[in-house]
C-alpha cells in the first residue's frame, strides 16, 4: 500500500555460523518515522541482524535494502553516509579523546565525508562543529564533563556518549542496540524521554531492548525474534496479547 | 574561543624559533654547540617529527622509516651530480622522492595493522638496503657509497673548477654554521607543519583512528586514505632529513637504510614522548648528545672529573663510570631507555608533566592549609 514509506527492507536473510542458524529467513520492513523494536530472548539473533544491516556481517542469502539501495557488500563508511547509523551494545567510543572530541569526530564525518585532507585548517576555528557537539552533550546531560577523557567515564555515561555520537549525525535510520542496558533507573528514564523527543523530530529507529518498560513506551511496532526467526510482528497491543510470544519469550508469563 | 588557541600556537612557534636559532649559545655550556652536532640535532629532529606524525597520531609503528632517509640522501646526491650544487633542488627532490617511496611502501604495508604492519615496513626497509648494495649498484654505487666526482655533468652549474665543489645556497657555502642554519630553518618549517597537523581536524581524525579504528569506520570515515596520507607525510619528512644529510656532507651510503637507523628514530620518539609535539625532539637531543659527547669521554677526562675525591675512591669511580662512556655509551643509553620506559611510559615529556603538576600542587598547598574547603572546588 505505502511502499514509499519503507526505509529499510530486509528480505529473506539467512546467516549461519558453523552449524548454528543465527538468522533464518528474516523479512522485515521498517516504516519511515517509526520506532521499531526488536525483542527476543538472549541468543535470538538480534545483534546479528543489526550487524547484517550495517555491513559488519554479510548474510548467506537475502538482501538488505535501505532507501531503495542494496546495502549488502557495501563498506561500513558508505552505509554510514547513506544514513544508517548504529549505536553499539558495548560502548564503542574513542577512549583516548575527550568527551567533546568524541562527539566532534562524527560531526566532522557528517561534514567532511569519507575522506578530507584538512590538515592545515585549525580545529579551534571549527566553532560550528564544536558548538553543535557541546549542545548535544548538554542535551544528554554530559555537558559538565565534556573536557574529561572519554575512557575514564562510567559505563552508563559511555553509552550516553555513544548515543550523542549517533544522534549528531542526524541519521535517517538509527539502530540502537540496548541503549539503556547498564544504566541506572534515573538515566534510563532520561534516555527514554530523549528517544521520544527524537521520534517527534521524525528520526526512524530500530531498537533492541530487554527492558519492556522502555520497549512499550517507545515502540510503534514490535517484532519478536526467537531462535533466529521472527515469530510475531505487530503493534505493542497485538504483541502483548500474542500467546506465541508469551510462550517463546516469556515462558508463559503475563506481559 | 578561537583567538586564544591560535595566539597560543603563534607563541609556541615564536619560542621554538628563538630556541632553535639561539641553540649555538645555550648549548655551549654542555659542549654541544659545534655545527656538526647541531646539524645532527636539526636533521634527526625533522626525521623524528615526521615519524611522530605517523606513530604518534595514528599509532602505526613503522620499523622501516630509514628507507625514506636513504632515498632522500641518494636523490640529493644525484641532484648535486646531475643538476647543480645548489641545495634547493636537492632538498625538494629528496622530499618528493621520499614521498613517492612512501606511497609505494605505505600502500602495501597499510593493508595490515599492528605488528604485521611493523614487520612489512621492516621487510621493505631491509629489502631496499640489500638492493642498494647489490643490483642497484649503478644508482647507489654499492659499498663505496654515492659520491661527487670531477666528471659529474652538473648541467646547471657548467664545468667544475679545481677540486670537488661544495654544496651552496645560491653561492653561500653550506658548511659550518651556515649549514646548521639552513637545517634549522627546515626544522622550524617542519615543526610548524607538524603543529598545524596536530591542531587540525585531520589530526583529530588520525588520533581517533589510533584510539578506535573500528569505530572510525562505522562513524563514516574511510580510514585507509587517512593512514596513507599520514604515512606519506612522514615519509616526506624523512626524505627531507635524508637530503639534508647530503647537504651537510654530499655522499650517500646504504647503511643509512639499515634497520638500526629505523630503530633509532623509534627509540628517539618513545624516549622523548610519543604523540607530543616536543617529545621527539627531546629524544633526538638526548640520543645524539650521548652518541657524540659521552662517546668522546675517556678515562683521562673521568680522572679529571673525580679529582676532588681521595685517590682510591676516584679510581673506583672511574673504573665503574668508564664502562658507561667512550665505547660504552650504548650502555648508558640502554639503561636510560629502560628507566624511561619502565617509570615514564609517556617518555621525558611525561616526566616534565608530572614535575610541573607536582610543583603546582606544592604552590597550591599553602592556601589549602588555611581554607581546606575552598581548594576542593
Amino acid at each position: 500500500m505505502s511502499e514509499n514509506n519503507i526505509v529499510l527492507s530486509i528480505k529473506g536473510v539467512n546467516k549461519t555460523f558453523g552449524g548454528l542458524q543465527a538468522l533464518g529467513d528474516i523479512n522485515l520492513e521498517i516504516e519511515e518515522g517509526k520506532t521499531h523494536a526488536i525483542i527476543g530472548p538472549n541468543g535470538a539473533g538480534k545483534s546479528t541482524l543489526l550487524n547484517v544491516c550495517i555491513g559488519r556481517l554479510v548474510p548467506d542469502t537475502g538482501t538488505v535494502e535501505f532507501a531503495g539501495k542494496n546495502m549488502i557488500g557495501m563498506q561500513p563508511h558508505d552505509i554510514n553516509h547513506a544514513g544508517m547509523v548504529r549505536v553499539f551494545q558495548t560502548p564503542e567510543i574513542f577512549p583516548d579523546l575527550t568527551v567533546l572530541q568524541n562527539v566532534m569526530v562524527p560531526a566532522l564525518a557528517k561534514r567532511d565525508g569519507i575522506f578530507k585532507f584538512n590538515a592545515f585548517s585549525s580545529l579551534s576555528a571549527e566553532n560550528n562543529i564544536e558548538e553543535e557537539a557541546a549542545q548535544m552533550l548538554d542535551d544528554l546531560g554530559l555537558g559538565a564533563i565534556k573536557t574529561h577523557q572519554a575512557g575514564s567515564m562510567s559505563r552508563g555515561d559511555k553509552r550516553r556518549l555513544e548515543l550523542c555520537m549517533g544522534l549528531i549525525q542526524h541519521p535517517r535510520l538509527l539502530l540502537l542496540d540496548e541503549p539503556t542496558a547498564g544504566m541506572a533507573r534515573h538515566d534510563t528514564n532520561r534516555t527514554v524521554e530523549l528517544l521520544k523527543e527524537i521520534k517527534e523530530r521524525g528520526m526512524t529507529k530500530i531498537i533492541i531492548e530487554h527492558d519492556m518498560h522502555v520497549v512499550f513506551s517507545l515502540a510503534d511496532k514490535i517484532s519478536v525474534l526467537a531462535q533466529g526467526r521472527i515469530i510475531a510482528s505487530g503493534t505493542p497491543d497485538e504483541i502483548r496479547g500474542n500467546p506465541k510470544v508469551q510462550e517463546a519469550y516469556l515462558g508463559g508469563a503475563e506481559l | 574561543m578561537t583567538t586564544p588557541a591560535i595566539r597560543n600556537d603563534w607563541a609556541v612557534m615564536a619560542i621554538f624559533t628563538v630556541a632553535v636559532l639561539t641553540a649555538p649559545l645555550w648549548l655551549a655550556p654542555i659542549g654541544a654547540n659545534y655545527p656538526d652536532l647541531l646539524q645532527k640535532f636539526a636533521i634527526f629532529g625533522i626525521f623524528a617529527i615526521g615519524f611522530n606524525i605517523l606513530f604518534g597520531l595514528t599509532g602505526y609503528l613503522s620499523f622501516g622509516h630509514a628507507v625514506f632517509l636513504g632515498v632522500g640522501s641518494y636523490t640529493a646526491v644525484w641532484s648535486f651530480k646531475l643538476l647543480t650544487m645548489n641545495v634547493i633542488p636537492a632538498v625538494i627532490l629528496g622530499t618528493v622522492m621520499g614521498g613517492v617511496f612512501a606511497v609505494l611502501i605505505g600502500y602495501v604495508s597499510l593493508r595490515r595493522s599492528g605488528i604485521y604492519f611493523s614487520i612489512l615496513t621492516l621487510a621493505f626497509a631491509q629489502m631496499s638496503y640489500n638492493l642498494a648494495y647489490s643490483v642497484l649498484t649503478p644508482i647507489t654505487n654499492g659499498e663505496t657509497g654515492l659520491q661527487l666526482t670531477q666528471q659529474d655533468p652538473r648541467i646547471l652549474d657548467g664545468p667544475a673548477g679545481e677540486g670537488l665543489p661544495s654544496t651552496t645556497l645560491f653561492g653561500l657555502e653550506m658548511s659550518g654554521y651556515s649549514g646548521f642554519y639552513f637545517c634549522a630553518v627546515m626544522l622550524i618549517l617542519a615543526f610548524y607543519i607538524s603543529l598545524r597537523i596536530f591542531r587540525s581536524p585531520f589530526g583529530l581524525k588520525l588520533q581517533a583512528i589510533k584510539s578506535n579504528q573500528t569505530r572510525m569506520k562505522y562513524t563514516g570515515f574511510n580510514t585507509k586514505p587517512y593512514l596513507l596520507v599520514a604515512f606519506v607525510i612522514s615519509g616526506m619528512f624523512a626524505g627531507l632529513a635524508g637530503s639534508l644529510m647530503a647537504v651537510t656532507d654530499p655522499l650517500a651510503g646504504a647503511e643509512r637504510m639499515q634497520w638500526t637507523a629505523s630503530g633509532e628514530v623509534v627509540l628517539m620518539t618513545i624516549l622523548g614522548g610519543t604523540g607530543t609535539l616536543i617529545g621527539p625532539l627531546l629524544g633526538v637531543g638526548i640520543i645524539k648528545y650521548f652518541e657524540n659527547i659521552f662517546s668522546a669521554l675517556n678515562e683521562a677526562t673521568l680522572h679529571a672529573f673525580f679529582s676532588f675525591m681521595p685517590d682510591w675512591l676516584a679510581n673506583v669511580m672511574v673504573a665503574i663510570s668508564s664502562q658507561f662512556v667512550g665505547e660504552g655509551w650504548h650502555l648508558t643509553l640502554g639503561v636510560l631507555f629502560m628507566l624511561v620506559v619502565i617509570f615514564l611510559p609517556g617518555g621525558v615529556m611525561e616526566g616534565i608533566r608530572r614535575m610541573t603538576a607536582a610543583v603546582r600542587n606544592l604552590s597550591k598547598q599553602k592556601p589549602t592549609e588555611l581554607e581546606p574547603k575552598e581548594a576542593e572546588g
